[in-house]
């Protein structure tokens, strides 16, 4: 059964590589482009929040404001100074994740609930400045003609470079966190989550790690607030609003916490499923939260989780009885 | 102009008191966030509105049967989404998730029932202003004040004084210890839900008839702000959640009047951080410390 999946693992993975890649010449209606666009976006975001609520076991409930802070950096930058987009993006990753730094230093100390609590008043507060600083954000009315990316003079705002280019991000963003979370460093991450106290008395010293995950995390979902500020070339703060942040975190765990297969998938069928099914987008937000109840009883590690964690056990245990054979033939 | 502000924030404080004790007696018993706690609240303002709007039901009979029917709505919350989890064992990420959901699930269904609109709220009392010196004093916020102390009086009474009270402080103490004294801790578990919630509903009731509105989305604010009161008095504690609300409803009314209006709200979550960086057990709290 394993090897079957892991013969069709490749081919699959290839199909689905091209099927990205060519998908702009494939369906040339720029509404499913901007669909999945959207859904490339989202799915930075459910990678980033799955770094530190999947991996770390930190629940944060701010993380539309670390994407707002992103988009707000950015946009500020090129709207006013005039920045090149590219330059804009690393600004607002390295924004967001100074603010992600200074939420965390103290707000990681907490507990679990305490920290989403914390996360969710820094949340609210980030909007309410949003709303409230006129002279720096234009307030509710938002920020206007956010101009598109250029490289060398080329400009590169159609919808299929940004579908290109979202498609680069998001395939970085995948490598480098897979990386990551296969490190020793992922592994500490892991083993903080799984028990703090565990975690210590083997001299991982969870905050460092917490914090470190946490300005990773608030750092990528910046980035993908620029990326979006630039996309949609307008940005106003009801985009940046607790619903937001409850969307990410219902594609983590819809898709599975820990597993960044499943942030690809939960990002991805929860931006096309409203989509998909006008009819029922009232019933949207009733749906997830529906299924995120359901989800915690039935299968609180998602749709993702489980199988993954299955298919490392397996691993271990078809590499060893390999050994053994080794051994007996030899 | 300050003694008015600090009565309105009284007033505002003893709604935020009730609110609190829901989110503290929850957390005391199964040390989990009842993050659906404040949409409870919100279902409890539209259950009085209905009731009183639909039938012709005399206030005293309509409001005390809006507070049963959030009270059951609460006990059914922990029975389908807290309970199935908690049995299995499950780490505290799930059950917050599950909470979660709850909340969603809740403010959505109620956009959905009621429309996105604020309702204004049926006025069954007179309201009459009176002025002692050149204070603006009317009689629904002395009615507001004087319902908030006499049910946090009774809130403390049974809690220290019944029987089930008592079962209620050995749960929360150890729910294994508790049971092996032959207490019934899943229903302590549920009655705590009850309470809690009919509570939620006084507060629903108090909120629509002070302000003459509620809408699905209140309960978002109101929770949040509740929860921060629960933390500043120390969570876990019934005294301290009484004065973490008054507290916050005082320095969040006179925060809106000498500083910043559109701040109003980041007052409350601003104190809510303060404390938990430098005080996580708030004032009146337990220290807790982490054992293995």
């Amino acid at each position: 059964m394993m090897q079957k999946i892991k013969k069709i693992k490749k081919p699959l993975a290839v199909i689905g590589i091209l099927f990205l890649l060519l998908f702009p010449v494939i369906i040339t209606s720029s509404y499913y482009l901007h669909v999945m666009i959207l859904a490339g976006i989202y799915v930075v975001l459910s990678l980033s929040l799955n770094l530190i609520t999947g991996y770390t076991g930190q629940l944060c409930l701010g993380h539309a404001a670390f994407f707002g802070i992103g988009a707000y950096a950015g946009a500020l930058l090129m709207v006013n100074v005039h920045m090149n987009f590219f330059f804009a993006l690393i600004c607002s990753f390295i924004i967001s994740g100074i603010f992600g730094l200074l939420l965390g230093i103290p707000a990681l100390r907490l507990r679990g609930d305490y920290l989403a609590i914390v996360t969710l008043g820094f949340g609210e507060i980030v909007h309410l400045v949003f709303v409230n600083w006129t002279e720096l954000t234009n307030g509710p009315m938002g920020i206007r003609s956010i101009p598109g990316p250029s490289l060398f003079g080329i400009e590169l705002d159609g919808n299929q470079e940004f579908y290109y280019l979202i498609l680069i991000i998001t395939a970085l963003v995948l490598f480098l966190l897979n990386r990551l979370v296969n490190s020793g460093f992922g592994m500490a991450m892991q083993t903080i989550k799984a028990d703090e106290i565990a975690a210590e008395s083997i001299g991982i010293y969870p905050v460092k790690y917490k914090l470190i995950a946490f300005i990773l995390s608030s750092g990528l979902a910046g980035l993908a607030g620029c990326f979006y500020a630039s996309y949609i070339s307008y940005i106003s703060p009801t985009t940046f609003v607790y619903n937001t942040s409850v969307t990410i975190l219902a594609m983590v765990v819809l898709g599975g916490l820990g597993s960044l297969t499943g942030s690809v998938i939960g990002g991805v069928v929860l931006t096309l499923l409203p989509e998909v099914l006008r009819s029922i987008s009232d019933y949207r937000m009733i749906f997830f939260g529906a299924l995120m109840i359901i989800m915690m009883i039935f299968k609180p590690e998602g749709f993702w989780g489980v199988s993954k964690r299955v298919k490392n056990i397996y691993k271990i245990k078809a590499g060893g009885a390999q050994n053994e054979r080794d051994y007996e033939s030899r | 102009m300050f003694v008015q502000q600090l009565i309105n924030g009284i007033t505002v404080g003893g709604i935020y008191a009730l609110i609190a004790l829901g989110y503290t007696m929850v957390y005391g018993i199964l040390k989990i966030v009842n993050f659906a706690h404040g949409d409870v609240f919100m279902i409890g303002g539209f259950m009085g509105l209905i009731l009183a709007q639909t039938t012709n039901l005399p206030i005293w009979i309509a409001y005390p049967l809006a507070m049963l029917i959030t009270a059951l709505i609460g006990v059914l919350i922990e029975r389908i989404c807290y309970r199935p989890i908690r049995l299995h064992g499950a780490d505290a990420l799930a059950i917050l998730i599950s909470a979660l959901g709850v909340s969603i699930f809740l403010e959505n269904f109620a956009q959905l029932v009621w429309g996105t609109e604020t309702h204004a709220y049926v006025q069954k009392i007179q309201r009459t202003a009176y002025n002692i010196a050149g204070i603006t004093l009317s009689n629904i916020q002395i009615g507001v004040i004087v319902l908030c102390i006499i049910l946090m009086i009774v809130l403390y009474l049974v809690v220290n004084k019944t029987k089930m009270g008592m079962a209620m402080r050995a749960t929360s103490q150890s729910i294994t210890s508790a049971q092996l004294m032959g207490i019934n801790t899943e229903k302590v578990i549920a009655l705590t839900f009850g309470v809690g919630s009919a509570l939620a509903c006084v507060a629903g009731i108090l909120v629509g008839t002070y302000y003459d509105a509620v809408y699905p989305l209140i309960g978002y604010s109101y929770g949040l702000k509740a929860f921060a009161a629960a933390i500043l008095g120390g969570i876990g504690s019934v005294p301290g959640a009484m004065l973490g609300g008054f507290l916050l409803g005082i320095v969040e009314t006179l925060g809106a009047g000498y500083i910043s209006t559109g701040y109003r709200d980041a007052f409350a979550f601003g104190i809510l951080i303060l404390v938990l960086l430098f005080r996580p057990s708030g004032l009146l709290g337990k220290k807790h410390v982490d054992k293995v």
